[in-house]
């Protein structure tokens, strides 16, 4: 009983004259439409009050920060010991140039880097492989072997500094170059932090940079995760993404409820296949949200995500430390929610997006710039996109107080609501026999692609409004600078990566090529062999040809 | 080049949009058709059916790799149904083959049913015409998947294919639905799922049950493993592929390729002289509004079917019946 | 002239998998009334020019987010005229800066749609400027 019988008999009593009221002025000023909606499509009421709350358990679902089950944040301090980190997604072309972009945003007060690679690297080809034609650094940055990595590092201090990268098949060939860069400039692996994102459930569902089937793909996210626990200790080995699903056209709530069923389906493999206790290793797990536009649905979608997280790991998993229990994320602001068109309303968007994420409680947030509907972001437009966070944590009062909107009859509410529908889902994917038989029924796909539909439906309807594209359009142009990759990017790496296959030792090259194959074949960890691979120069495809051949390649059922 | 001679040159070209005529009821297409029929008869064609889901465009993927491994040349007609709203048509299933699509020697093509039932379209049988001209080894005819109203495919194909999938209830249907009746090989599709032992035990017990087909053979039950395993995938859909020839060898040696052939042609026979003469009168039906009319007197009551149908029979082939 | 359906191919050249405005778009030409194939993610040009031809459609639409439409695009322009297939219709949508425009027009893109086209302005467009080409 969350509210004393008095306050709602009071609250009743109230409520009864202001619907009189409502239905007085509703006929004289109807409403603008009938249904008001999340941009989920979740229904929302015209107001919140004590009733809608009125089951709560204040200790149980609400409590503290700092304690479970941590709807208001993970820690008792909130951000007045620290900020979340500001950390800007970013890579282009050449090693050279993301090197200088990533010195550019540490100098604008960027607190922490990520990296984005392009679609070669993200695939697992070199920049020769004919796949790659077209497409060197267009999308991020270039790398084919621990050269250009050593380049993309250079000048930064890897003990001091904690590095994202949103990477997916070849996790490990890129965090063994991580790790071979911080052993060469000295850095004990001990020392190091960050983050590879390293999530193949949500490639199947999702982004579809697939490259293996789905067993032998979270085979080596368990890999991962091991090695991590023993050799370093800071780094978070899976970033669990929501983002990519949203971005995919999911509602929120699949997006909260299919993000922490793949985490599930992780926990369980490391425990089943490696044998590790789950507080050995679920401290390290860490997960990535999408930011909508929908401001209070996508509060309420972080809070519940920790309230569920929690619930999971104590209950289910029997996790005995608290920093198991903590779901600590990383947010970017929607870019599927970015227009073409009006490009300047994008900044608008991104800091109403980022501040949710704040008061949702993010450890670190990456925020769009105006131009990335149509290009990698400019100068001038990844430093608005920074400041956004700066001044969010600076000067608008957001970081004060922990978790502002707890309390709220609405915010509650929404929590509520949204934790139950995703159960359901939860549950559902539990009757099918987990996350990778559900993914081989279709199940996620299938409700991403209902959804992306219904809401384009919806807004060639103008049902949903994306302002700009189908409400106040304009027809003048707004000439925006646009960044351009030159396609000289692709000579030059085709020639770099042809120079280190001559110099460097290629009999060195096939020994760890083939320790690799073996360590697959007989099930054992692939990543100590995987940096020495990388050490003797091999490049991103021809330590992925390995897996490739060994575990064969994934053929999407193509469902739509 | 005569369209005919492209074809049996294997012009993929000219022989897609020859489909496509006779998909759009163009008139020369049917002389074309007449023209290369003399080129036909020399492919193996097979039928793979089974309700929407069981993994049917998977498999032919499949099939299509064993096949091109013992060199064999493919041709792959699949159906998907137009929807009666839009009288649009998501054709889904070239999706699953794409590795194949530069191969030379493969050759898919995409059909939408346009509201035949049945699970196949009209199309379908000049299509295996076509594709048999070019010189397909082998043509994959693959259904559209409502399962229980399937059985068309048996007027077209050599070796028919009913695929299951254990725990979709597909097990008592089916044996309801008489398509268990055409199955000339079953697949047991997803055999790693849970309840595949009891479903090859059914169809087993079925089979044990029923009279052997002509020429004795007996149905194999065949098993096909997770296909996100690809090796053992392969290894399983290689022992369909060589069930499949085995079937045609079985056909040939006990000299029913005729009672096929025959079974196949009495078909089409049936569906020429309905295009030829119940389309026609439909067509006159329609434009001078007697159809309306015949449908305002049975709304009314005023007559039967029956009675409106012998009456216009009676004046459209006026001595013949 | 007996009417024609149209046939309409979606396809994704090079390693981009953001698929959910190719599939959108596919469901969307089957209420269209065309008969549409998603060829997928992770297509080559030739795979694509290929495809088209054995499907023998009217219209591809190539969708590209990973910004190399540059490349991509051309060429399965130039592959399908190379196989004497030139008269299919080529249009293209995705992450597309307007500076590129012209370079693809000159190429043999016939339209461009980037987000905010609607899903009607592109079947508008296709139902106004596609009609299936008659060859003897």
């Amino acid at each position: 009983m969350y509210f004393a019988k008095e306050v709602l008999s009071q609250s009743g009593e109230l409520r009864r004259k202001w619907e009189d009221e409502v239905r007085k002025m509703v006929s004289k000023v109807p409403d603008q439409k009938e249904r008001w909606s999340t941009v989920s499509d979740l229904e929302i009421k015209r107001l919140y009050s004590p009733e809608d709350i009125k089951d709560t358990d204040f200790t149980g679902d609400i409590g503290y920060p700092g304690q479970f089950p941590f709807l208001r944040g993970n820690q008792a301090t909130g951000y007045r010991g620290r900020y979340w980190t500001f950390r800007m997604f970013s890579g282009m072309g050449s090693a050279e140039d993301t090197n200088k972009r990533w010195h550019m945003l540490l100098k604008e007060g960027q607190t922490g880097l990520s990296t984005a690679f392009d679609f070669p690297t993200l695939m697992g080809y070199d920049t020769d492989s004919p796949k790659a034609r077209g497409e060197c650094g267009k999308c991020g940055v270039a790398i084919d072997t621990l050269e250009d990595f050593l380049q993309l590092v250079d000048g930064i201090p890897m003990d001091k500094v904690t590095t994202s990268m949103t990477i997916n098949p070849p996790a490990s060939v890129l965090w063994a170059m991580y790790c071979a860069a911080a052993e060469i400039k000295g850095i004990p692996l001990t020392q190091i932090g960050g983050t590879i994102q390293n999530d193949m459930l949500k490639e199947f569902i999702a982004q579809k940079t697939f490259m293996c089937p789905p067993e032998p793909s979270v085979k080596i996210v368990s890999d991962t995760v091991e090695f991590g626990t023993q050799y370093v200790p800071k780094w978070n080995t899976i970033s669990i993404s929501g983002y990519h699903i949203r971005e995919a056209g999911s509602t929120a709530v699949q997006e909260l409820a299919f993000t922490l069923r793949d985490g599930m389906e992780y926990v369980e493999d490391v425990i089943n296949r490696k044998g590790l206790k789950v507080d050995e290793f679920a401290p390290r797990f860490s997960f990535f949200f999408n930011s909508h536009v929908d401001f209070f649905e996508e509060i309420c979608k972080m809070r519940a995500a920790r309230r569920i997280w929690a619930k999971v790991m104590r209950d289910r998993y029997n996790a005995k430390d608290p920093r198991s229990w903590w779901m600590r994320f990383h947010t970017q602001t929607a870019g599927c929610s970015l227009t073409a068109q009006q490009p300047y309303n994008n900044v608008v968007r991104t800091a109403i997006q980022a501040l949710a994420a704040v008061l949702g409680g993010t450890q670190s947030l990456h925020t769009n710039s105006l131009d990335e509907v149509m290009c990698l972001p400019s100068d001038s437009a990844v430093q608005i996109a920074l400041r956004t966070q700066q001044i969010i944590a600076e000067e608008t009062g957001a970081a004060n107080t922990i978790d502002p909107l707890g309390g709220s009859y609405f915010i509650e509410a929404l929590t509520n609501e949204m934790e139950e529908q995703a159960w359901d889902y939860i549950n559902k994917i539990d009757e099918m026999g987990g996350m990778v038989a559900a993914i081989e029924k279709g199940f996620p796909q299938l409700e991403i692609s209902d959804a992306a539909y219904k809401f384009q439906r919806q807004i060639d309807a103008n049902e949903k409004i994306m302002v700009g594209v189908n409400k106040y359009v304009t027809d003048e142009e707004i000439p925006i600078p646009l960044l351009e990759i030159d396609d000289k990017v692709e000579e030059d790496q085709i020639a770099r990566l042809t120079a280190v296959r001559r110099k460097r030792d290629n009999k060195a090259v096939k020994k760890s090529l083939d320790d690799i194959k073996n360590a697959c074949k007989k099930g054992e960890n692939v990543m100590p062999h995987c940096i020495e691979a990388v050490k003797n120069l091999a490049s991103v495809q021809e330590v992925c040809d390995v897996y490739r051949e060994v575990y064969g390649e994934y053929r999407d059922p193509g469902l739509y | 080049m005569g369209i005919d001679k492209k074809i049996k040159a294997g012009d993929v070209r000219t022989a897609s949009r020859l489909i496509r005529d006779i998909e759009d009821s163009i008139p020369e297409a049917k002389l074309t058709i007449k023209s290369i029929f003399p080129l036909t008869g020399k492919a193996q064609v097979v039928g793979i059916t089974g309700s929407p889901g069981v993994g049917k465009s998977t498999l032919v993927d499949g099939l299509i790799e064993a096949s091109r491994n013992k060199e064999k040349t493919v041709g792959v007609l699949a159906v998907d149904p137009t929807s009666p709203f839009t009288g649009g048509a998501t054709l889904g299933d070239r999706i699953r083959m794409q590795r194949h699509s530069e191969d030379p020697g493969v050759f898919i093509r995409s059909l939408a049913t346009r509201g035949s039932l049945g699970g196949l379209s009209k199309a379908v049988g000049d299509a295996i015409h076509v594709m048999d001209a070019m010189g397909k080894d082998i043509v994959f005819v693959e259904t559209v998947g409502t399962g229980q109203q399937e059985v068309e495919i048996i007027h077209y194909a050599h070796t028919v294919l009913v695929v299951l999938v254990p725990g979709m209830g597909d097990e008592i249907q089916a044996i309801k639905a008489g398509i268990m009746e055409i199955a000339d090989i079953f697949v047991v599709n997803k055999s790693h799922r849970e309840g595949s032992s009891k479903l090859q035990r059914e169809l087993m017990a079925m089979l044990d049950m029923s009279p052997l087909a002509p020429g004795d053979w007996r149905p194999p039950v065949i098993t096909i493993g997770n296909s996100f395993k690809p090796d053992d995938f392969e290894k399983d859909v290689e022992k369909l592929s060589a069930s499949i020839l085995g079937h045609y060898e079985h056909l040939v040696r006990s000299n029913l390729i005729g009672d096929r052939l025959r079974r196949k042609t009495i078909h089409e026979l049936n569906e020429a002289l309905r295009s030829s003469i119940l389309e026609p009168v439909l067509r006159v039906l329609v434009s001078t509004g007697e159809l309306d009319r015949m449908v305002e007197k049975l709304l009314n009551k005023e007559s039967d079917p029956c009675s409106l149908a012998e009456e216009i029979a009676e004046k459209y082939l006026q001595g013949c019946v | 002239m007996t009417e024609r359906k149209l046939r309409v191919m979606v396809a994704k050249p090079g390693l981009d998998g953001h698929d959910r405005g190719a599939r959108v778009l596919a469901r969307c030409f089957r209420d269209a009334g065309y008969e549409v194939i998603y060829t997928g993610c992770h297509q080559t040009p030739a795979q694509i020019a290929a495809s088209a031809i054995q499907e023998d459609v009217d219209v591809v639409g190539l969708s590209c987010l990973s910004g190399a439409h540059r490349y991509l695009f051309p060429q399965v322009v130039k592959l399908l005229q190379e196989k004497g297939a030139g008269d299919i219709t080529v249009i293209g949508g995705g992450i597309i800066p307007e500076q590129d425009f012209q370079k693809l027009y000159d190429a043999g893109i016939k339209a461009i749609f980037v987000p905010g086209a609607t899903l009607d302005s592109i079947v508008r467009w296709i139902n106004t400027n596609v009609k299936p080409v008659e060859r003897t």
